[in-house]
């Protein structure tokens, strides 16, 4: 192949991981948004999404469109429901100290991922694709499921823009995220808020997860990676602001494919990080900056 | 003589007679001497974490670089273990100083988050540049290149007490750090950073002075352990080895000299009998945690120091 095509190709690649990596990011960005607080487990959230997609796809005999589409509906609900409990048992307790918090999510992590080792095992295991269709793309040939995987984040990214913006949840997440002081004055249940927001936080990833785990394959150790990656998204795109996060999680998901295919995956990753570091150089209270902490 | 030198020399005395009166069986020795130098890393974390509340996410970095260093210059260069100590010093005060320049800039969420990425991409380099590190895999230090004028630091009864004079070193240190003007400052800066400011103290400089003391003694006991278990390998880098030292901290108790020691103490056994019953031990890590950070802010001798002795630095 030449190389303008090989470059198209690694760009596709890139724009799947992006699209990943944007709902992933998006999440972590919510999360941090509303409840000014940091989720390191949320990369395990993720990871159980892909894990309990492979369960459902196997507990689906015949089609594999059909336990795919099972798994769209019922893993993010399930996986938000786990998130959510651990917010009431933990989290809320913690007062939501910023610092604390982080100590407390590592635990969740551990617990999560632990969890995951002692069930589903240290194997890494493949989900099917719920369509095989090869497209022709002139020099080589792109599964049509890769399409669809960046078709639906754009869909559901759009649909929290929307909800963000234009409904009545949308209002109390916003107002609660401005000053959640003044949002309670006016009545609004700010634990119950920040749950949900828990909540959709990690469903916003399971659903990421499950797109993904047909192309990638499910891993009890694979929530690390997109864990780095998201930081380095919301770092570079300013938490809570959902266009920041979607703009950076494209540059680094399009420029983490493009090095990925080209030279080595640590590499992309040290170069990312990188960034991040130039990020801080040029602006030192660029991190973080949306929001005071 | 001072209450806190008799409490802390009384403690190494009972960790030297349990070695004199062979009340160790070979396991524990073993143990012990593993314990001691990751208690001597858990002391450098605590003067970041303890003193002058700085969170950091990423002392794994500082570690591996002490233990990489001379790891390294050991096994490429034939350094003698004294060189590649020094050398080890030398490169762990030089990283933590330039990542305390660059991570200084943030503060709170942003320093712990900030320090994670660091030490991330330290790992990464490690398995990148695989040919000379041989990565994942990691590589032995020969039993012939660990002696040290003619001690040989593979026997065990050796390594305990080199053990136990790194540990020994690492704690006055502490001690003196805790009892100087420089300490009290740095307590102020955890207490109320603004106020120190205003107060005319440079908290930036202090907080660098503190991460360079933090990330040196940190490589120091990379570097020790490297030499005394004859091992080099990534599994050093990665985020759990910068957690270990956090949660010893936590339960040992923040701000106390011999925290970190009960803390590491009363983790490796946890997790070594719980390692006996499932391979996925590291949920005792998880739960620890959650019931530090729900439970018991202060630690054991944080509690103890709250509650009885006010004196214990």
């Amino acid at each position: 192949m030449d190389l303008g095509p090989y470059l198209l190709f690694a760009s596709l690649e890139g724009l799947v991981h992006a699209a990943v990596l944007s709902l992933i990011a998006l999440g972590l960005s919510l999360v941090f948004g509303v409840m000014r607080i940091v989720n390191v487990a949320h990369g395990e959230f993720f990871m159980l999404g892909a894990i309990l997609t492979w369960w459902v796809s196997n507990f689906v005999m015949g089609n594999p469109a059909l336990g795919f589409l099972l798994a769209l509906l019922i893993v993010p609900l399930v996986v938000g429901i786990i998130a959510m409990f651990s917010d009431l048992l933990i989290l809320r307790h913690l007062k939501y100290d910023p610092e604390v918090t982080i100590i407390a999510t590592i635990g969740i992590l551990y617990i999560i991922q632990q969890f995951a080792l002692m069930t589903f095992g240290p194997d890494a295991r493949p989900v099917e694709q719920p369509f095989n269709i090869r497209l022709d793309l002139y020099w080589f040939g792109f599964s049509a499921y890769k399409f669809f995987v960046i078709f639906s984040a754009i869909i559901l990214l759009f649909c929290v823009w929307l909800v963000m913006a234009k409904t009545k949840f949308g209002l109390i997440l916003r107002a609660t995220q401005l000053d959640s002081e003044i949002a309670q004055a006016f009545g609004i249940p700010i634990s119950t808020v920040y749950s949900l927001v828990f909540g959709v936080g990690a469903a916003i990833a399971a659903v990421g997860a499950v797109l993904i785990v047909p192309i990638q394959q499910a891993h009890y150790l694979m929530g690390g990676e997109p864990l780095l990656l998201a930081f380095i998204v919301v770092i570079i795109g300013g938490l809570g602001s959902l266009k920041g996060t979607v703009v950076a999680a494209m540059l680094i998901g399009i420029s983490d494919g493009i090095i990925s295919v080209f030279f080595s995956p640590n590499l992309a990753k040290i170069l990312a990080t990188l960034l991040v570091v130039v990020v801080l150089l040029i602006r030192p209270n660029g991190l973080f900056r949306t929001i005071r902490i | 003589m001072r209450k806190d030198l008799i409490l802390h020399l009384s403690a190494l005395s009972v960790l030297l007679l349990l070695e004199l009166l062979g009340i160790f069986s070979e396991y524990h020795q073993g143990n012990f001497a593993r314990i001691l130098v990751l208690a001597a890393y858990g002391v450098g974390y605590n003067i970041l974490f303890g003193y002058t509340g700085l969170l950091s996410l990423g002392h794994a970095l500082f570690f591996s670089a002490g233990l990489y260093a001379s790891g390294l210059s050991i096994y490429h260069l034939d350094y003698e273990i004294g060189q590649s100590i020094i050398l080890a010093i030398g490169i762990s005060a030089f990283i933590s100083s330039l990542i305390g320049f660059l991570a200084l800039r943030t503060i709170g969420v942003s320093f712990m988050i900030v320090t994670l990425m660091f030490s991330q991409i330290a790992y990464l380099c490690i398995l990148y540049f695989g040919s000379i590190t041989r990565g994942d895999e990691g590589f032995v230090i020969q039993q012939s290149s660990r002696i040290f004028f003619s001690l040989d630091l593979s026997n065990p009864t050796i390594r305990y007490y080199s053990a136990l004079l790194i540990f020994s070193l690492c704690i006055f240190i502490n001690l003196w750090i805790a009892k100087s003007s420089f300490g009290r400052v740095l307590v102020a800066i955890r207490e109320n950073s603004d106020r120190a400011l205003m107060l005319g103290y440079n908290v930036q400089s202090y907080k660098l002075l503190s991460i360079i003391i933090s990330g040196t003694i940190s490589g120091f006991a990379g570097a020790c352990y490297g030499i005394l278990f004859g091992y080099v390998g990534a599994s050093f880098a990665t985020v759990s080895y910068s957690i270990f030292p956090l949660l010893w901290v936590l339960i040992g108790g923040a701000g106390t000299v011999l925290g970190p020691l009960v803390g590491a103490i009363f983790m490796f056994y946890l997790i070594d009998y719980a390692s006996d019953i499932t391979d996925a031990y590291m949920i005792i890590v998880g739960v620890s945690l959650l019931i530090v950070t729900l439970f018991a802010r202060r630690g054991l001798l944080g509690e103890l120091r709250y509650r009885f002795f006010k004196w214990i630095p």
